[in-house]
């Protein structure tokens, strides 16, 4: 304790310029100014997260907002949120596979193959669909399990396994469901999911435990360094995290708090899905920043050798990414069959790809190693703010499709250009 | 002479029926530095991936502190206290220094990371290595020159009161000063009691530091000599097969 020195105090002349400060820092030293300074040397250094997304975003909205009267609805809001929710929740399974620098191709059509058995259990065989549901996650899990097997264990590339499975479970879906058939979705718990709101009250709840939550953490968090003895950042920063949480929170759920409603009946509140891709969120994000596995899962993405020589047991947590990633496909097919209403044969068939879009367009990088939840959840609003624009606009498919395509490749360009870019600030140091 | 903290003795290594380690004996002793000089493709790297046990033997019998014991798994070699700097380093550019010389060893408090504690034992030893050139602990290791990143991976080798600390060509990639600099630590280390074993083919650097010099030639130990009482000519007729050792072969 008593040979800690602050920089200031050491030499003769301080010297301001954080090169010459003599003892290792920790990098949360400074001001707000500092610590906005090492935030953009980061951003230079092509650490960019998801700050092109949410630019995008903001773009986007703008956009369609003056080309389309209803797109800053109340009504559209809600939609938009519920039309992200299947694409947000497959971007954020698909996130434990690419950050091992793998990729699920199946993931969409393990949706659709789940939403299937779980709707004819329940339809034509009268299974109570929580049986039902149990089983459809345990075949999410299964089916992560044999992807993981011949990845992990076996060493064939992800590529060719999912790919195996996205044609094999096309058929198997069609099996399920019998060509041409169609299946309505009747159990008012599952429509409830993407149709039904929360009170205004529980909404406004929601806010404040979230708010409740992340400051606890944030000070947890530091006091556990004060214990350990290493700076804290300035604690206005915390401040600052809460007041945009509190603002963009408060304005959604002000928002969704208002009748939308287009004729006699009252239609207000938080969507239901909203609270269910939060809670996954924050564990999802719990678990990949303050866990073992989580840990892992990056340094495998980083360097697999290094994670192998440093006793991780790399297998095993591959074989995991990809059963988590199916699992939470799974979820994912739950919310489309809410909104959609009905299983057919084609189920996930067509959403993966912008899963995978979703993802890399938020920052989760395709090389491994890169990206958080969080940035797939804002890469999904953006595809979905794409989606429900062009619609409004009256275009269709087509252009949405194309749009979708030119978003990727652009969000690829700027993960491969950024990954030079830190490679290529090795050598400049 | 001290007892050996480590003796192996008839290690054998066939990749295939390429045959590498053809019965080696190596021993180091606690408190000194043992160097294991040989050419290109002698095995060395090879001999040192078994004791770390990411490349486990084919044969021979490892003893440490007199017992014989298994290295199958990395965790074994870092349970025993086995560090192993590796000639390329691997170390994981994605994260930061203090997740990266806490990787497969983390503090945790509830099952979850306590990065105050780990970030502090982090910044002490680097400190405790006279460490000045790095800026933060929380600098992400893609963003370090090949010195900075020398220097992380032995300190992450110490971060866990190592007992045995291998490193493979650590001065390989460096300029005069940071040379010094980690033959200097590694001086240190055995200072500290610890037990080094130090590749390398720069021959100044080994006569700089070490106590023994054992020579690995195509898969045998040619020689086990004491520092002091060798010349540099010696050694490298024992690296290029111009010499033999008769009491050293087993
Ligand atoms: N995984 C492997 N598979 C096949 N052969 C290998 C493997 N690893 C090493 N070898 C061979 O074993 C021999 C010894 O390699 P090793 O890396 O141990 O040499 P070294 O003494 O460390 O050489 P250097 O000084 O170049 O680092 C070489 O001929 C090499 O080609
Ligand atoms: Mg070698």
């Amino acid at each position: 304790m008593s040979t800690q020195k602050t920089p200031s105090t050491t030499g003769p002349a301080p010297d301001t310029s954080v090169h010459d400060v003599e003892l290792i820092g920790s990098g949360q030293e400074g001001t707000i100014g500092d610590q906005a300074r090492a935030y953009v040397q980061r951003l230079q250094h092509g650490d960019m997260g998801a700050l092109p997304a949410v630019a995008g975003l903001v773009v986007l909205t703008i956009l369609f907002s003056f080309l389309s009267p209803f797109f800053l609805t109340e009504r559209n809001f809600a939609n938009l949120l519920t039309q992200a929710a299947t694409l947000v929740m497959l971007g954020m399974a698909l996130v434990f596979v690419l950050l091992l620098g793998e990729i699920d191709l199946s993931a969409g059509v393990t949706s659709g193959m789940t939403m299937a058995l779980f709707i004819v259990l329940v339809n034509v065989h009268a299974v109570p669909w929580i049986l039902a549901l149990v089983i459809a996650f345990a075949a999410g899990i299964l089916t992560g399990t044999f992807i993981g097997f011949f990845v992990a264990r076996v060493g064939i590339p992800s590529f060719v396994v999912t790919l195996g499975l996205f044609l094999g479970y096309q058929g198997l879906t069609l099996l399920i469901i019998g060509s041409g058939g169609l299946y309505r979705v009747q159990i008012p718990e599952i429509r409830d999911i993407q149709n039904s709101n929360m009170p205004v009250w529980a909404g406004w709840a929601m806010l404040g435990v979230i708010l409740l939550i992340s400051a606890g953490m944030s000070f947890w968090d530091r006091a556990r360094r004060t214990r350990a003895g290493v700076p804290n950042r300035t604690i206005s920063l915390v401040w600052i995290k809460l007041g945009v949480i509190a603002v963009i929170g408060g304005a959604a759920v002000a928002v969704l708090s208002r009748n939308r409603g287009q004729s006699v009946g009252v239609v207000e509140g938080v969507p239901i899905v909203v609270p269910i891709v939060l809670v996954i969120l924050w564990i999802g994000t719990f678990v990949l920043d303050r866990t073992r596995f989580g840990r892992y899962l990056y340094a495998i993405g980083g360097n697999a050798e290094a994670a192998r020589r440093s006793g991780v047991k790399v297998m095993l947590i591959r074989w995991t990414a990809f059963i988590v990633c199916s699992t939470l496909a799974v979820v994912s097919g739950l919310f489309s069959i809410s909104k959609v209403g009905s299983v057919d044969a084609a189920a996930g068939r067509e959403i993966v790809l912008s899963g995978v879009a979703a993802a890399v367009v938020g920052g989760v990088s395709l090389f491994g190693g890169r990206g958080r939840l969080l940035h797939a959840a804002i890469g999904a609003l953006v595809i979905a703010v794409i989606t429900n624009g062009l619609g409004l606009l009256n275009l269709g498919a087509g252009v949405n499709l194309m749009v979708t395509g030119g978003v990727l490749i652009l969000a690829a360009t700027v993960d491969a250009v950024s990954r030079v870019r830190s490679g290529g600030s090795l050598m400049r140091t | 002479m001290d007892a050996p903290l480590i003796e192996l003795s008839g290690i054998m290594k066939s990749f295939g029926p390429v045959s590498v380690l053809k019965g080696v004996d190596l021993r180091a002793y606690p408190g000194k530095v043992t160097a294991l000089v040989g050419d290109n493709g002698a095995g060395k790297s090879t001999l040192i991936k078994g004791l770390a046990g990411v490349q486990p033997y084919d044969g021979g019998v490892v003893k440490f502190d007199g017992k014989p014991v298994a290295l199958h798994s990395p965790r074994e070699a870092a349970r025993l206290g086995i560090e192993v700097v590796y000639q390329d380093l691997a170390l994981c550019d994605n994260l930061d220094i203090v997740q990266n010389m806490f990787l497969g060893r983390e503090e945790t408090e509830f099952g979850t990371f306590d990065e105050g504690r780990m970030e502090k034992d982090a910044s002490d030893t680097l400190r405790s290595l006279s460490v000045r050139t790095v800026k933060s602990v929380r600098q992400k290791v893609s963003s370090l020159s090949g010195g900075q990143r020398q220097t992380v991976a032995i300190a992450r080798a110490v971060l866990k009161n190592a007992r045995l600390v291998i490193l493979d060509e650590p001065t390989a990639a460096l300029g005069v000063a940071q040379t010094e600099q980690v033959l200097h630590l590694v001086s240190r280390l055995a200072e500290q009691g610890v037990a080094v074993i130090l590749i390398s083919h720069n021959l100044a650097d080994v006569f700089e530091v070490a106590d023994h010099i054992d020579v690995l030639y195509l898969g045998q130990m040619v020689a086990h000599l004491d520092a002091s009482e060798t010349t540099r000519d010696d050694v490298v007729g024992y690296i290029t097969g111009a010499k033999v050792q008769q009491e050293a072969t087993a």
